[in-house]
């Protein structure tokens, strides 16, 4: 087989990505652990976590330049690189939101939370679905999965507006109760970012399979509150 | 300025290497260690000795008569040039590979038997023979027509077969001046492709005036350029990915981004 050393380059970064992604979904998984039972130990350890994330993009990236440099990519091969080059970088961004509710955990510290976690846990759930599903979208190179992706963003805009209404509510009851709320929006901010960030992920797929550039945002309409 | 890697043990060490041709210099100060078990790159425009240096190794300068080496080169512990040093034998532990290639005008089989003959080879030489084909990827398009013309292959094919040719007296090291140039890009990717292979048992040196090449096969690369005065230097030597991706010299990186040469 010809070049059988650069192909086996290429299909690496797929593993590479998958294993970038699988740390995502744990840290955020952690992290609404840390939240729900306040747990300011597990917390930390996410935050000092991340910086291995960051560590498998550059290497993710030092690949992709070396292939770039010294094998002269052509057609699919120089999409798949630029689009794991893409992907790396949104991925490293999740990894960011993550640690973002991590963060946030710090700061609520010891005050209770302002009411129990039911669509945050939720919102979770769908968005790191649509995470998992954008992975297997590019591994399988399976446009239909990357635009069914895209389309589900729409119910993570709506559970995090609902979320908006519920804790405006909150507010508006008790201005004691402002602080606590925002803390919560927060974390529901990032987990629509994680949602938007696997969004951009599958138009990428969908780049990397069609060629032609897929206008970002252009899947799902403009619901969310941003 | 040169650097050298001393990551693997070298197959090959050039020390303060110079060449002349008569009194006129051609390369000053060539120092650079060519690892085992790798494929060290020569690369650099036209008139910057990148054949001539490779051509110190396995000492086919001395066929120049006016040709002069001053500096060392080193064959693991053994100095190439050392007086008592015999270029013939040299020649077998280093094989060489050419631009165009040059099958002898005898069937596939002897082709590959004859250096062997010469060198009195006593074992089984049909299976010195299809080792050495299997070695250059060959033996399966030609297992059948051993006895045909060696000149009846397609130019990629011969070009392999003068790979197994140089196998058959068991080398250490392969030299390789501009071994695909006279090919098609298949036959050029077939070629590349073997060179992943032999790497395991043999060191590789390839001359190539096709940076992408040495980009694609290379471990190690060096940069050879004439100055003013038409004297080729070694501007930078170091691995091929940092060559190639963040190289030290500015005058590498104007070469290999094509600004100049």
């Amino acid at each position: 087989m010809l070049r059988s050393d650069y192909e086996r380059d290429l299909s690496s970064l797929q593993a590479d990505l998958r294993e970038m992604a699988t740390h995502v979904e744990q840290a955020t998984r952690r992290a609404l652990n840390a939240l729900e039972n306040q747990d300011l130990e597990l917390a930390q350890q996410i935050i000092d976590e991340d910086d291995h994330i960051d560590r498998l993009q550059d290497a993710l990236e030092d690949k992709c330049v070396t292939l770039m440099a010294t094998q002269q990519p052509m057609a699919i091969d120089l999409r798949a690189l630029m689009s794991a080059v893409h992907i790396g970088v949104e991925l490293e961004r999740m990894g960011d939101y993550a640690e973002g509710i991590a963060k946030i955990c710090l700061r609520i510290g010891d005050q209770p939370l302002l009411k129990p976690l039911i669509d945050i846990p939720r919102m979770a759930d769908r968005a790191l679905t649509m995470l998992d599903e954008s992975l297997q979208s590019h591994a399988n190179r399976d446009e239909w999965l990357a635009r069914k992706v895209c389309q589900d963003d729409d119910a993570v805009d709506d559970l995090y507006d609902q979320i908006y209404r519920e804790l405006l509510t909150y507010m508006l009851q008790d201005p004691r109760n402002i602080e606590r709320a925002t803390y919560l929006l927060w974390v529901a901010h990032d987990l629509e970012r994680i949602a938007d960030r696997a969004t951009n992920i599958a138009e990428r797929v969908m780049w990397l399979v069609s060629g032609h550039t897929v206008g970002t945002g252009s899947m799902k309409s403009d619901r969310s509150l941003r | 300025m040169a650097t050298t890697s001393m990551a693997t043990r070298p197959a090959v060490r050039a020390i303060n290497v110079g060449v002349y041709y008569g009194s006129n210099k051609v390369i000053e100060g060539v120092t650079m260690d060519m690892p085992e078990h790798e494929i060290t790159a020569i690369i650099g425009p036209s008139g910057a000795g990148k054949s001539t240096l490779l051509r110190c190794i396995n000492r086919l300068n001395d066929l120049i008569e006016i040709f002069r080496m001053e500096g060392e080169m080193w064959f693991g512990d053994f100095n190439l040039y050392a007086p008592d040093s015999d270029p013939t034998q040299i020649r077998y532990r280093i094989g060489m590979v050419f631009q165009r290639p040059n099958p002898f005008p005898k069937s596939i089989y002897d082709n590959i038997a004859f250096g062997p003959r010469i060198n009195g080879f006593k074992g089984k030489m049909d299976d010195l023979v299809e080792q050495s084909l299997q070695g250059a990827a060959l033996w399966d398009e030609v297992k059948d027509r051993l006895k045909e013309s060696a000149l009846s292959l397609s130019g990629g094919q011969q070009q392999r077969l003068c790979i197994a040719r140089a196998l058959a007296v068991e080398p250490s090291v392969i030299l390789m001046d501009e071994p695909c140039s006279a090919l098609d890009p298949i036959a050029t990717l077939a070629i590349e492709e073997l060179m992943q292979e032999l790497k395991k048992t043999y060191s590789i040196v390839i001359v190539t005036h096709n940076m992408q090449q040495a980009g694609r096969v290379s471990d190690k690369t060096a940069f050879l350029m004439p100055d003013e005065n038409r004297v080729a230097h070694l501007i930078e030597f170091d691995d091929t990915r940092t060559m190639f991706t963040n190289p030290s010299d500015e005058r590498t990186e104007a070469y290999i981004t094509g600004r100049f040469g």
